[in-house]
């Protein structure tokens, strides 16, 4: 067995004192892609968010790259940081700032290298993902599809060893969102990396995952692969494997 | 990196770790002659190594086709990463611009600790800024400056005259029956100076600034865009809040200063055409009783209304609750509890000068 890459055990997560996840352990592990599913609001990003600190979970430990992180130091989990591409729900590209600007912060801030290799950077990453007419655009010049794939190279800027997609294909066109799919999994063939994607997408389900993780409710359901979750006897995860809804 | 019989010699790992320190060391060889890029021993290679050779080949002007010796691995990397098959992209810049939107409220004690906190940090972050731009976008407090002092000064010049007309008016009438007209230059002076001119900006900015930073720092936090900051190691204060900490601290002083001298000018006017006193004999009388301490207490409270409209619209930003729903109520909110601060904060400062007296 392989040695995971991720690791959460016994999280618990809260907002205020909502209670969103109560007592989650699972493991991700590497060059897998593994997927996130579960209905609305049932704490799929908060799981994310929890697990990249990016809110401090309430209990439980999250180990990633073999070190626990909920009490590691910042300047040392932004290491951790630096090797985790994360592609936001809504993109979360800046603003204000043009596709160009966007991908040359992460180089910028975690990393030393010159301006003519990060220029010659960036220019490959938004190749890779077909939009480099785009280049010195803003986002709002933008269609949500490309908005994605601008936020997946800014994602993809570091090389990372882990991408994390949530919900990459919401408010999408079924199109628009099978080809980001095929660009997902392009994107990890190339860069060898480790796939965490939260999705709904039946279709892209059984094109791209190895490992399914069923979230309900704020609590584990289900943690097992493709096969195991095509066969088992949970009725929910039962349910959305024959219609594809929750 | 090595130079080898007209061959640059590389080994062990290409990537974003080794880069700056080998493209440093790289003009030590630069003007050596050199026909190829010995990558056979590279054991590890990602973009970043890959852009670097990029990068050198085309200072040395040479051919990747012909001029690179790599081992598999290499080539796999290379072949995804170059960038020298791209297409030319035109480069052309197009001008930044800001989305707004909002919502919040956060109960009362949860709310002064966290106030607290986000003082301590901008205090923190602003000072430290001043020496260290690190962290911050270029050019950004020029921009902000820009936005808050030049597009404001239309509006607070119109009022301020329309306010020092409206004041000596008021007054013009009680004054002449006294036969007192002279007075008129030390009310508009005084007043003007360290209550209406600093008043009035004041509540200009929380209106236009106030407004703007909640609703853009509001609108970061909705669409993820202040999660993606944290993700990229920029803290968002120093990211959002401090170049427009610095460009109100830069365009108060200036703003109150025209907004009280064009007040000032109202009253000219009036004395001038209703109370029979030159132009001459008003500006001195001005000049006379407003004092350099009148002046110092009119600036020096504009600067805390100023810091007030920022600390209070980004704390409000940054406590949005829920979706895009909640904008316009969180940007009102910013607004009516800077106008409010503002207030109280003026009556603490009368307070005090009122007893020191
Ligand atoms: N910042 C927040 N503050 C309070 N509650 C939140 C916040 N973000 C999400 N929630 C709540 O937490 C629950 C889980 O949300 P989320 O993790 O976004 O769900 P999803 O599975 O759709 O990604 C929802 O009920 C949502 O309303
Ligand atoms: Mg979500």
């Amino acid at each position: 067995m392989k040695k995971p890459i991720i690791s959460v055990n016994n999280l618990v997560a809260k907002y205020g004192e909502e209670t969103i996840l109560e007592d989650i352990s699972l493991d991700i592990y590497p060059q897998e892609v593994t997927v996130i599913l579960g209905g609305s609001g049932c704490g799929k990003t908060t799981l994310i968010k929890n697990i990249l600190k990016l809110y401090q979970p309430f209990a439980g430990s999250v180990k990633i790259f073999n070190k626990e992180v909920t009490n590691m130091d910042e300047q040392e989990f932004d290491d951790i940081l630096s090797r985790i591409g994360m592609l936001f729900q809504n993109g979360a590209l800046l603003n204000s700032l043009s596709i160009f600007d966007n991908i040359a912060i992460p180089l910028e801030q975690h990393t030393r290298l010159s301006k003519n290799v990060i220029e010659k950077m960036i220019k490959v990453k938004l190749d890779l993902v077909n939009l480099s007419y785009a280049t010195y655009m803003v986002p709002a010049e933008l269609s949500g599809g490309m908005k994605k794939r601008a936020a997946l190279a800014r994602a993809i800027a570091l090389d990372p060893d882990i991408l994390i997609c949530d919900e990459p294909s919401a408010g999408l066109d079924p199109l628009t969102s099978a080809s980001l799919d095929e660009l997902i999994l392009k994107l990890k063939n190339l860069l060898n990396m480790t796939i965490v994607i939260v999705t709904h997408e039946l279709a892209s389900i059984h094109r791209i995952a190895d490992r399914i993780i069923f979230i309900d409710n704020g609590r584990l359901l289900f943690n097992g692969t493709l096969e195991e979750a095509k066969q088992t006897d949970i009725q929910e995860v039962k349910t959305f494997f024959e219609v594809g809804r929750f | 990196m090595e130079y080898r019989a007209q061959s640059l010699f590389f080994d062990g790992e290409l990537t974003k770790h080794t880069v700056p320190a080998l493209y440093d060391e790289f003009p030590k060889y630069s003007n050596q002659t050199i026909f190829t890029l010995d990558l056979q021993q590279v054991t590890k290679i990602d973009s970043a190594g890959i852009a670097f050779i990029d990068e050198i080949l085309s200072q040395l002007e040479l051919n990747p086709d012909e001029s690179l010796s790599m081992n598999e691995m290499v080539r796999i990397a290379y072949n995804t990463f170059t960038s020298t098959k791209l297409k030319h992209v035109k480069t052309e810049n197009k001008l930044d611009f800001f989305t707004q939107l909002g919502s919040g409220s956060v109960d009362f004690l949860r709310s002064i600790k966290d106030g607290i906190y986000l003082i301590a940090d901008i205090s923190y972050w602003s000072f430290v800024g001043i020496f260290n731009k690190k962290g911050q976008r270029k050019g950004s407090v020029i921009q902000q400056a820009l936005f808050i002092g030049v597009d404001a000064l239309g509006i607070i010049a119109l009022l301020s005259m329309i306010l020092g007309l409206i004041l000596a008016l008021q007054s013009a009438a009680q004054l002449r029956q006294f036969g007192a007209n002279i007075f008129v230059a030390d009310l508009m002076g005084i007043s003007m100076v360290t209550e209406m001119g600093p008043i009035l900006t004041a509540i200009i900015l929380a209106g236009r600034s106030g407004s703007s930073i909640a609703s853009e720092i509001a609108t970061m936090q909705v669409t993820e865009e202040i999660d993606a900051l944290k993700m990229m190691a920029i803290n968002p204060i120093r990211y959002v809040v401090v170049p427009k900490f610095h460009a109100i601290t830069i365009c108060i002083p200036l703003l109150v200063t025209a907004s009280t001298l064009i007040g000032i000018f109202g009253g000219l006017i009036v004395a001038v055409t209703y109370l029979d006193l030159s132009a001459t004999v008003f500006i001195n009388r001005v000049i006379e009783v407003v004092t350099i301490r009148d002046a110092i207490i009119g600036l020096g409270k504009s600067y805390f209304f100023a810091w007030v409209i920022v600390i209070i619209g980004s704390y409000y930003g940054f406590n949005v609750k829920g979706g895009a729903e909640g904008v316009g109520k969180v940007t009102t909110q910013a607004v009516v509890a800077s106008i409010f601060w503002i207030i109280i904060l003026d009556a603490i400062n009368s307070l005090i000068f009122y007893f020191n007296i």
